[in-house]
Order: structure tokens, then C-alpha cells, then sequence
């Protein structure tokens, strides 16, 4: 348990959440920008104006 | 008893069920009434027994006379109406309580009667938050998200009659937290006041919202979900986990009001801020910026100006807020690495705030002229405006540097007004203003001219009132930081609060006109409710050219 230090965690908890939320952040901008789904956000964006009722 | 004519649809699924509730609800709770010895819980208890037993009474009429009905075809839409009535009805209580708070401030003689203990700044306050945040706001919020689950689902709302027992549900955690306030019931925490009973209520219901809203996403026909879905979805999901990690408290006793948090000294103070900022972040961001995306395209007609942004600056938002909370711990016990961690996620955020003010703004891209002939429009364009004052203001608010001089200053409750007022404030009353004639089946509002009476009292409301503040809490904080060369504070305390009285009239006035905006459109969306179709379809079309 002596590897448990503060300074060791602390380097893990700071490095290691950089590395994620960058990830994470990476993983969003990529999956806005997929082109595939360029089709759907167009569709998507235009969802509030279809206001047809219910069957 | 005559058996119910169409039998075609039976009652709502879980009415039965809800009524049993009621009514097992009802006798525990007049058991408590009854076995405690503490007054104020023996209050609250008869408050929670008077409710389950009339909602007892009306399911069980509703039931046997066969008016509760379900319509498997159509939208629920009778529970937004409630909900947008609820709305309203709350926004000038909670509206009322601020011009009265605001109005003691200023003259500490005013409304102060030493033998009405619950008519004390002290009291009211918390009522005042409370009722504004969670009443108006809460009310907006569910009944907006039910309307635009359906719409761009196209699902009509999950549960049966759970959609009922949220919004009545919610309306008595309201009023339990009120009374409870008024009588001295409160854990002391920001924005989380109500005691250890009255938060267990509200965790049901917002389960049952969570699994009404999550139901009906699960069966919407439409596959892709919108994006104002998602900022709802994050709003009822990190509430949900942010009143349960908060108040994780010990009551004194089954039969007691009064609990402890199990936290205790800095842990305390951090999850209590760790809460308080994501209130603002998830209650009052993430849910109205869903408000944004659903109907600032609908009310101009033109699509999201880029839905690849809502995506990035959604998830970028909702990740970087969890950490913002530390800023309010500036120069405390909390360890300084998680003071600047607070600080620097909050200057992050500028990034994502600001992508949704554009977002929303340039949604007007070809339909500009409507901030002009729309009212409703300008509304919700300025509402969007000061999200992007209020969440510049705020990251450089949370540098150090800078909160040395703003914190605990009145600068803070300008801040704070700015994008209550102004951001949600606005936004809900443009989504209301859109939803009563889409509900009622109207041709439009009763008049436009009102709406531009409200927006202009209510605007200049909203900056006398944010550049009183502006101007007392940077006086106040320099005050506060003057020395004597002798090294002496050169204010008393006192001092600082009597400079500060013209700029608490002018707050008060600011409030005062703020409310009076709101009262202007309750008479309107009455007046709209109740005048008939014909009627509204006779007024002359777009009278705010005549103003232009």
C-alpha cells in the first residue's frame, strides 16, 4: 500500500482526467461531425416544425 | 349509480392503484398526525393526509361516475394545461415574495410584526427561492418537457395516469415546503431547504417524472431523439442524483421534523455547493436551454441553426458543469487544488454556454424580421441574450481574483437575478405565451400589445434591478476590504448596509415592475383561455406594427 500515496493519486485523478475528458470530448465532436449522420441532424433539426397530431 | 355511457376506453392505467395509494397515504399520515408530539411535523402530517384525502375522493369519484377516461389517440394534454395554469399561479406568489423581501431590505420596518415570526425576512426568503425556482420554474419545466416529449416523439405520455401524479405530486411538495419554511422547517441548505419528509416525497415523484419521460421516449415512433429530449433528460436524471446525495440526512425520529445531514465541516460545505451550482446548472440551464431548442424553431419557423452544435456543446456542458461548484468555496477550508478545479471548469464553460446562445440566436437566421413584428419573439431573443450576460458574468465571477471582491456581495444576487429573470424568466414566459393558444385551440393570444407591455416593463425591470446590484455589491465588497492606515477596518458592518439603501429601492422598484409584467400576462392568457375562437380570430392581425 506504500505506492498509495497523495501525490500518486493525484497524478492519476489529474492526468488520467485529462486524458478521459479529452477522450470523451473527441468522441462528441466526432460523432457530430460523422458524415453518415448528416442526413438525420438535418432531419433532426427540422423536428420542432413537423406538428402533425397524433395518428 | 349509472354505469359510465362509452366504455370504450376504461379509466387510465394505475388509477386503482394511485387511489389505493391515496388512501393507505392518508391514514398513515393522520396516524403520524396523531402519535407525534412535535407540533410543526403534526402540521405537515395533517397538510399530507388532507391531500391523499381528496385525492381519494376525486379518483374514486372519477372512477365510479367514469369521467377519468383514457385516450390512448391523442396527446395528454390536459395535464400541461394544469401545469401551465400551475405555472402562471406560481410565478406571481413567488414573484409577490421577492417585491416583499426586496421591500424589507430596504425599510427593515416594513411588513415586520415582532409577534408574526413567519412573516420574517428569514422565513420568506427561502419561499422566495424556492417558490420562484422550483414552483414557477419546475412547473415550466415539467409542463413544456411533457408537451415537447409527445410532439417530437410523436408518442403520446407513458404511465397512464402517472403524468397526473407527477404534476399533483409536485404541486404538494410545493406547498409542504412552504408551510414547512414559514414554520420554521428547514435543513439550512441553499436551495435545499425542505426537511427529511418532504424530500422523500419529492424523490417519488421525480422518479415517477423520470419514468414517465423515459417511458415515453421508449416507445416514440419517430428514432432519432431530439435534442431538447437529451438537455431534459440530463436535467431529470442529475436532479434525481443531486437531492439524493445532498440530503442524505438522519431524522431525529419517525415522528420529528427536524434531521441531521450525515456530512459534516468542509465534505458539507462542498456537496452543498457541488448541489447548489448543478441546480443551476441542470435546473436552470440544462432544462430551459431544452425550452430554447424546442421553441424558439417552432415559434420562427425555421430550423435549429446547427444541430451538430447542440450535440457538441450539449455534452461538453453537461461534463464540465458537474465540476463548476467549488467556485462558491473560494478562500475556505476547502483544499485550494479543488478551489482552482472549481475556478478553471467554470471558465471552461463559457465555451458551451456560449455555443448554445448561438446557437439559439442564429436559429433567426432568415426570419429576423420577427423580433420586430413578434413580441413573443423578442422575448425569448433577450431571454437568450442574457443567458449569454449571465454565463460570460459568471466564469469571471468564479476567478479568484475577482470573487475576493464579488463574493457575498450583492453583486452576487445581481448575477443571480440576471439569469433568473432574464434568462429563465423570459424563456418561460415565451414558451407559454406559444403553448395556451396551441392548447386551448386558439387562433392567437388576446393581445399582442400586452405581451409588449410585459416585455418592456419586465426588461426595464430587470436592469434597474441588476445594475442596483451591480453598483451596491462592488461599493459593499470595496467597503468591506477599506483599512484605516492604523491597520482598523474603516466600515462597521452596519455602515455598509445603510449606504446600500437607494440601490435597495431601486431593487425593490425593479422587482416591482417585473411582477407587474407578469400580472399583465396572466390577464392576457386569461383573457385568451377565456374569449372564444371567432372572436380572437376577429382582432386585427399583428397590432405590433403599430407600436414599431
Amino acid at each position: 500500500m506504500s505506492g498509495l500515496t497523495y501525490e500518486a493519486v493525484a497524478r492519476f485523478a489529474q492526468q488520467g482526467g485529462l486524458i478521459y475528458f479529452g477522450l470523451i470530448f473527441l468522441a462528441g465532436v466526432a460523432y457530430a461531425l460523422w458524415p453518415s449522420k448528416k442526413a438525420e441532424f438535418q432531419h433532426a433539426a427540422h423536428m420542432p416544425l413537423d406538428d402533425e397530431e397524433l395518428s | 349509480m349509472s354505469a359510465p355511457t362509452n366504455t370504450s376506453a376504461g379509466p387510465p392505467a394505475g388509477s386503482s392503484v394511485l387511489l389505493i395509494i391515496s388512501v393507505v397515504g392518508a391514514f398513515l399520515a393522520i396516524l403520524g398526525a396523531g402519535l407525534t408530539h412535535d407540533p410543526l411535523f403534526r402540521l405537515q402530517a395533517a397538510t399530507l393526509a388532507l391531500a391523499g384525502v381528496i385525492a381519494a375522493f376525486v379518483l374514486n369519484g372519477g372512477l365510479a361516475g367514469g369521467t377519468l377516461r383514457d385516450h390512448p389517440d391523442q396527446y395528454s394534454d390536459n395535464v400541461i394545461k394544469a401545469g401551465v395554469i400551475a405555472t402562471m399561479f406560481w410565478a406571481a406568489a413567488g414573484l409577490l415574495v421577492g417585491v416583499i423581501i426586496a421591500a424589507q431590505l430596504a425599510w427593515p420596518r416594513i411588513f415586520y410584526f415582532p409577534d408574526l415570526g413567519f412573516l420574517n425576512f428569514g422565513r420568506l426568503r427561502p419561499l422566495h427561492t424556492s417558490a420562484v425556482i422550483f414552483a414557477f420554474g419546475g412547473n415550466a419545466l415539467i409542463a413544456t418537457s411533457f408537451w415537447v416529449v409527445q410532439r417530437t416523439c410523436k408518442a403520446r405520455l407513458a404511465g397512464g395516469i402517472t403524468p397526473w401524479f407527477v404534476f399533483w405530486g409536485y404541486q404538494l411538495f410545493i406547498v409542504m415546503a412552504a408551510t414547512g419554511y414559514l414554520m420554521g422547517a428547514t435543513q439550512g441548505k441553499e436551495y435545499a431547504e425542505p426537511e427529511w419528509y418532504t424530500d422523500l416525497w419529492l424523490t417519488i415523484v421525480w422518479v415517477a417524472y423520470l419514468l414517465v419521460f423515459l417511458g415515453t421516449i421508449w416507445k416514440r415512433k419517430e428514432p432519432h431523439i431530439y435534442v431538447a429530449n437529451w438537455f431534459y433528460l440530463a436535467f431529470i436524471v442529475t436532479i434525481a442524483l443531486l437531492h439524493l446525495v445532498n440530503n442524505a440526512s438522519v431524522p431525529v425520529g419517525l415522528l420529528n421534523h427536524k434531521s441531521y445531514g450525515v456530512m459534516a465541516g468542509v465534505q458539507d460545505a462542498l456537496t452543498q455547493w457541488w448541489y447548489g451550482h448543478n441546480a443551476v446548472g441542470f435546473f436552470l440551464t440544462a432544462g430551459f436551454l431544452a425550452m430554447m431548442y424546442y421553441f424558439v424553431p417552432k415559434r420562427v419557423e425555421r430550423p435549429v441553426y446547427s444541430y451538430r452544435l447542440s450535440i457538441v456543446h450539449f455534452w461538453a456542458l453537461i461534463f464540465i458543469y458537474i465540476w463548476a461548484g467549488p467556485h462558491h468555496l473560494h478562500y475556505t477550508a476547502l483544499p485550494q487544488w479543488a478551489q482552482t478545479l472549481g475556478m478553471t471548469f467554470s471558465i471552461m464553460l463559457w465555451m458551451p454556454s456560449w455555443g448554445g446562445m448561438i446557437n439559439g440566436l442564429m436559429t433567426l437566421s432568415g426570419a429576423w424580421d420577427k423580433l420586430r413584428t413578434d413580441p413573443v419573439v423578442r422575448m425569448m431573443v433577450v431571454s437568450i441574450a442574457f443567458y449569454g450576460m449571465s454565463t460570460f458574468e459568471g466564469p469571471v465571477m468564479s476567478i479568484r481574483a475577482v470573487n475576493a471582491l464579488s463574493h457575498y456581495t450583492d453583486w452576487t444576487i445581481g448575477h443571480v437575478h440576471s439569469g433568473a429573470l432574464g434568462w429563465v424568466g423570459f424563456i418561460s414566459f415565451g414558451a407559454v405565451y406559444c403553448l395556451v393558444p396551441w392548447l386551448w385551440k386558439k387562433p392567437g393570444l388576446y393581445s399582442n400589445k400586452m405581451v409588449e407591455w410585459h416585455f418592456w416593463i419586465a426588461t426595464t425591470g430587470i436592469l434597474l434591478y441588476i445594475a442596483a446590484m451591480w453598483v451596491s455589491g462592488i461599493m459593499e465588497g470595496l467597503m468591506w476590504r477599506e483599512y484605516t492606515p492604523q491597520g482598523f477596518l474603516a466600515y462597521s458592518f452596519i455602515e455598509t448596509v445603510s449606504a446600500k439603501h437607494i440601490e435597495n429601492i431601486i431593487r425593490t422598484v425593479g422587482g416591482l415592475m417585473y411582477l407587474a409584467g407578469a400580472l399583465i400576462m396572466i390577464v392576457n392568457l386569461w383573457k385568451t383561455i377565456s374569449t372564444p375562437y371567432a372572436e380572437l380570430a376577429d382582432a386585427p392581425a399583428a397590432p405590433a406594427t403599430a407600436i414599431a
